[in-house]
């Protein structure tokens, strides 16, 4: 299982989390003004690196907050989490 | 029964505690201390067992967890007994009851042995060969007879009526393994300040220092644990497995609490499993000795050389009179040493290497021990008990013996170091895998890493005790300096017995297997293991691994090396479910969620499960089917009026300033305009533009919205609410409550539905005029607050009437008895399903999957086209979301009035030719309905509005039904009943 950082409460385990998808993806401010290929990729196109990847999670079973984490795909650990809005690390 | 085989003095045991228990029906007296193996050895009893597949008779090959052949059934009565368990870590107590497996009559006369003269028919993947004929043979013939031949004991017939119990700790260091590395690394690290827990699976804390006829030993062990209990953040976890390991040092412990107790507290649980989350881990998993490969190297009264001596010094057991020695390693003449010393006679010592100058071996020589270099015990000889073996050498010599000993090197434990995701190189000096360096985390210490000497061990585990500690941010850091001897023992070259020789004790794994499986040309060792079985059965190959490894090099012409290593999987050893479960059983295992209705309910409907929900699916009068329950219900609501429990329905208050706003960004519908004490259906999309849910959205003030959601869809919405709320619009002033369980929802639904409640409701003017469909008011009934919605699912003239929970019985009761005599009837599901079907409402989930648009479900009307963006709006603008063929719902009228269609049924436009084979979508919702006294469907077809009027067909097993195709509103189409 793994421990996952909420900025919020602290490291928690797992199961007191859901995956929220890749971070960084903000919905488009005008979504009328895209064509289709452009929200096609806002919708489904995602990064899905080797090595760090930068997600949202939501505690769930906790605070009940959306955050930005790092983690790594190869070895699962978690490199740092933040707040939305916030900065990144 | 004699007990010849104990020593008069020494061991661990309580000489003034004797223990009965009973063994295959027989009883027998062991001693306070003792483990069934060692009792019975005591008695001078091996055979214990009968092997997976050929049923030969097996005995004790080891004395702890890696025990392959001795596997028990222990407790008496199916609600107290366990199967597989490893009689070597079995602790006796008064009354325990034990018996044997896999034999038929008896262990001594077993049926199944026959499988051993046929066992040139059973080699490796013989299922895959033979039993191919005729075609339905195997699933009804082969695997069953095959099953019932094959294996280890049976399941409990009972439920288990132990309780289990989990728990969760956090720690600085975790230290596996209570050896002299592991007790040296607890020390080492609690000393520093760290939390440290030492967990070990024997009941006494140790490990081979136990095994040791060594008063400098024991006086170490005595002195640390004495200095461990000092220390307040240490936790000792004596008789708990660490059987796996996951991501960020997430250890599972199985702790057996209660088996070695006779009467057991009733408050504590059989077993706990402890979920540890550890800052640093130190594995001190120590080491497991090899077997050696000879023919009929399994038969009771062989087994490996340090086994015996944990027999002699710990349970001060002799393992038999006259014992053979097959040694490989030093360790082997120390072992023939001590034997001899206990009064046991040394009849041989075989070794194949040209010499033998250990320490041990040059002791054992001055003592005269018969050693023979040069030389392999070739076969063993005898059946129940083995008589003789055969060695080969400079001549061919048979000795006869009651007992052997195999001592064919030291397998590190690497098992935990692997699933922890640590790297393994070839150690050939050990002729074993080690571990190639430690981790950031975790680190081996001992034998767990090749160190077998006990001083060693100890300087070992105390570098990396401190060094945990240190990396947990306690104490300085320290170097680890023990390193592996340069030779630990000449391993000879594979050995190639003649004959068959076991490798693979619990799956019947023989040398002759292997061999086939390299010839047949597996090549790559995880598809060896998969075809041969070998390291497959319940021990994880702890005892066979490396041998297998060997043998297989040996074949293909390689160094071990290149072979590589199989994958190391949990659990180290067997955890039972219950632990694993811990009390999420029975009523506990899938949580029931109740309406505040249900105790009501329960008394006069037959329920369904909705997700996690009961729900009252219809109230049978004595006598009644369900069809005939339905069509009552149905028409007694379209005549007078039914009373349904909606309470399971999902509910959101949403509010703030900014409420309305949020909604309309949510939803296709518009909420701006809507009015205080207005309610609108709200249809909710992915932002791919496929419908998620639906539910009436009522406004009871300017800044607060009560939101209702389909009973399955309330976390699902609200959590993609709260995503939206706190990531994309978080200026948004918007504050979201779960609220599904603080309103009970009565919904009184018929023509006579506002004569029915108007007496009991205050503050609420029920009339058409002041409450019109798609009202909403807050009031009270019976002096309750109520939140009063005239919404229908029905198409009746209705109204919902949400009052607080805890109060939802009673004024369901006032309601109840004032409807006595109007007519009023409880109505269930199964009638809301149908009545609402008769008006085309769709229910999200049955007529929807995950991509049907607004349009497609017929419910574009919903989608505010005036007001800005919304969730899924530029997906509905791509060109495919307005393709005329896209599925669409309607309504089919079978041709018979009689026959319900089949939900899930295909429809196709034609009964032979291309159009036949060609699904134009299928029947999504279909009932009987007794309102039009015939049989109705809903359907999803491609461009099903355009087809209304023609006919199409749904092909069932043998025949096909004619269907028209109708609007999907088949009551009532002006809605003159809704708006009464």
């Amino acid at each position: 299982m793994l421990l996952i950082p909420c900025p919020y409460c602290g490291p928690r385990p797992e199961i007191e989390f859901a995956y929220a998808g890749e971070a960084n993806i903000a919905r488009p401010a005008d979504p009328a003004a895209l064509t289709d290929d452009e929200w096609a990729a806002f919708l489904y196109q995602r990064s899905n690196p080797r090595g760090l990847h930068a997600e949202r999670w939501r505690h769930a079973h906790g605070c009940g907050r959306f955050f930005n984490a790092r983690r790594d795909t190869v070895s699962d650990l978690f490199q740092d989490s933040w707040k939305p809005g916030e900065p990144a690390p | 029964m004699n007990r010849a085989f104990r020593t008069v003095s020494g061991g661990r045991i309580d000489r003034t505690a004797p223990v009965k228990f009973r063994f295959d029906g027989a009883e027998y007296t062991g001693l306070a201390g003792d483990t069934l193996a060692s009792a019975l050895l005591a008695h001078g009893v091996h055979l214990v067992g009968r092997s997976f597949k050929y049923h030969r008779p097996r005995g004790f090959l080891a004395a702890g967890s890696e025990e392959p052949n001795a596997l028990v059934r222990v407790g008496s009565g199916e609600s107290r007994s366990t199967p597989n368990l490893r009689a070597t870590q079995v602790e006796i107590f008064d009354g325990l009851v034990a018996v044997s497996q896999n034999r038929f009559p008896s262990l001594v006369f077993d049926i199944g042995e026959i499988n051993d003269l046929l066992s040139p028919a059973l080699a490796a993947g013989f299922y895959y060969k033979t039993f191919m004929w005729p075609a339905w043979g195997w699933q009804k013939l082969y695997e069953p007879l095959i099953r019932r031949a094959a294996g280890l004991g049976r399941a409990p017939t009972a439920a288990d009526a132990d309780c289990y119990a989990q728990r969760y700790i956090h720690c600085d260091v975790l230290v596996i393994g209570a050896g002299p590395a592991g007790l040296a690394a607890a020390l080492a690290a609690a000393r520093v300040g760290a939390r440290v827990v030492l967990c070990d699976e024997q009941a006494e804390l140790g490990g081979a220092l136990l095994s040791a006829a060594d008063a400098t030993a024991d006086a170490w062990r005595t002195e640390t644990l004495a200095g461990l209990t000092q220390h307040a953040n240490l936790t000792l976890l004596p008789r708990t497995t660490a059987f796996g390991i996951f991501a960020q040092n997430f250890v599972a412990l199985a702790e057996r609490v209660t088996d070695h107790i006779a009467m057991p507290d009733a408050g504590l649980p059989r077993e706990r499993l402890w979920q540890v989350r550890a800052r640093q881990i130190v594995l001190a998993t120590g080491a497991i000795e090899r077997p050696v490969l000879f023919a009929n190297n399994d038969r009771p009264g062989i087994m490996l050389a340090g086994a015996a001596l944990t027999y002699l010094h710990r349970y001060g057991v002799r393992i038999g009179k006259r014992v053979a020695i097959a040694a490989e390693t030093d360790a082997a003449y120390g072992v023939a040493l001590d034997l001899a010393r206990a009064g046991i006679t040394i009849a041989a010592i075989a070794d194949p290497r040209p010499a033998a100058n250990g320490p041990c071996a040059t002791a054992a020589r001055a003592a005269g021990l018969p050693i023979r270099t040069d030389t392999r015990v070739e076969a063993a000889h005898g059946r129940l008990r083995v008589r003789a073996v055969t060695l080969a050498g400079g001549s061919t010599e048979r000795i006869e013996c009651d007992s052997v000993l195999m001592s064919g090197g030291f397998t590190p434990s690497v098992h935990l170091f692997s699933q922890a995701r640590g790297t393994l190189r070839y150690e050939a000096a050990l002729g074993a895998y080690v571990p190639d360096s430690d981790t950031e985390t975790v680190q081996s210490a001992g034998a767990c890493r090749g160190i077998l000497a006990h001083d060693a061990c100890i300087t070992d585990g105390q570098q990396a005790g401190a060094r945990a500690g240190a990396r947990a941010g306690f104490g300085d850091d320290i170097a680890r300096s023990v390193t592996l001897p340069a030779e630990i023992c000449s391993i000879a070259s594979p050995a190639k017995p003649r004959g068959r020789a076991f490798i693979d004790f619990q799956n019947d794994v023989t040398t002759k297997d292997l061999r086939l499986a390299v010839r047949e040309g597996f090549v790559a060792i995880e598809h060896v293991k998969r075809y041969t079985t070998t390291g497959m059965a319940t021990d994880q190959g702890k005892t066979s691994n490396i041998n297998a490894l060997g043998l297989v090099a040996g074949e293909r012409g390689t160094d071990m090396a290149s072979v590589g290593l199989t994958t190391f999987r949990m659990p180290y050893t067997p955890v039972t479910f219950g632990t694993l479960a811990g009390a999420a059983r029975g009523n506990l295992f899938d949580p029931a969620r109740k309406t505040p209705i249900h105790a009501w309910a329960e008394q006069r409907a037959v329920f369904e499960d909705v997700g996690l929900w009961k729900r009252a699916r219809y109230f049978p009068v004595p006598g009644e089917t369900m069809a005939q329950a339905v069509a009552r219900e149905c028409r007694a609501v379209r005549a007078t009026a039914g009373i349904f429990d909606a309470s399971t329905l999902g509910k959101i208050e949403v509010a703030g300033p900014d409420a309305a706003i949020f909604l309309e960004r949510m939803y296709v519908n518009g909420f701006r305009k809507l009015a205080a004490g207005r309610a609108r259906y709200g249809l909710l999309l992915r932002e791919d533009g496929f419908v998620l849910d639906d539910g009436v959205i009522g406004r009871f003030a300017p800044d607060r919205f009560h939101v209702t959601t389909t009973t399955g869809g309330a976390p699902r919405v609200l959590a993609m609410m709260e995503d939206y709320l706190q990531t994309e619009w978080p200026d948004l002033r918007v504050w979201l409550t779960s609220t599904t369980e603080e309103w009970g929802v009565i919904a009184v639904q018929g023509p006579r539905a506002r004569d029915i409640i108007a007496p009991l409701v205050q503050g609420i003017d029920l009339s058409a005029h002041a409450l019109p469909h798609m009202a909403v008011a807050e009031g009270s009934i019976l002096g309750v607050k109520l939140r009063l919605f005239r919404v229908s699912f029905t198409g009746e003239l209705g109204f919902e009437l949400n009052v607080p929970a805890d109060y939802a019985a009673a004024v369901w009761d006032a309601i109840w008895q004032a409807g006595s005599t109007q007519g009023l009837v409880p109505y269930g599901t199964e009638t809301m399903h149908v009545l609402r079907a008769e008006k085309g409402y769709i229910i999200v989930g049955q007529e929807t999957d995950g991509t049907a648009t607004p349009n497609d479900v017929g419910l574009g009307w919903a989608i505010n086209a005036t007001k800005g963006d919304f969730v899924g709006k530029r997906s509905l603008a791509r060109d495919a979301m307005a393709d005329p063929h896209r599925k669409q719902l309607v309504g089919l009228l079978t041709d018979d009035p009689a026959m319900v269609l089949e939900e899930g049924a295909q429809i196709v436009a034609a009964i032979s030719g291309p159009l036949s084979r060609q699904s134009l979508g299928h029947v999504t919702s279909a009932y009987f309905s007794a309102t039009l006294g015939r049989s109705i469907a809903l359907a999803m077809v491609s461009g099903g509005r355009a087809r209304t009027g023609t006919s199409l067909f749904v092909p069932v097993a043998d025949r096909a039904f004619k269907v028209q195709v109708t609007s999907p509103v088949f009551f009532d189409p002006d809605g003159a009943r809704l708006n009464g």
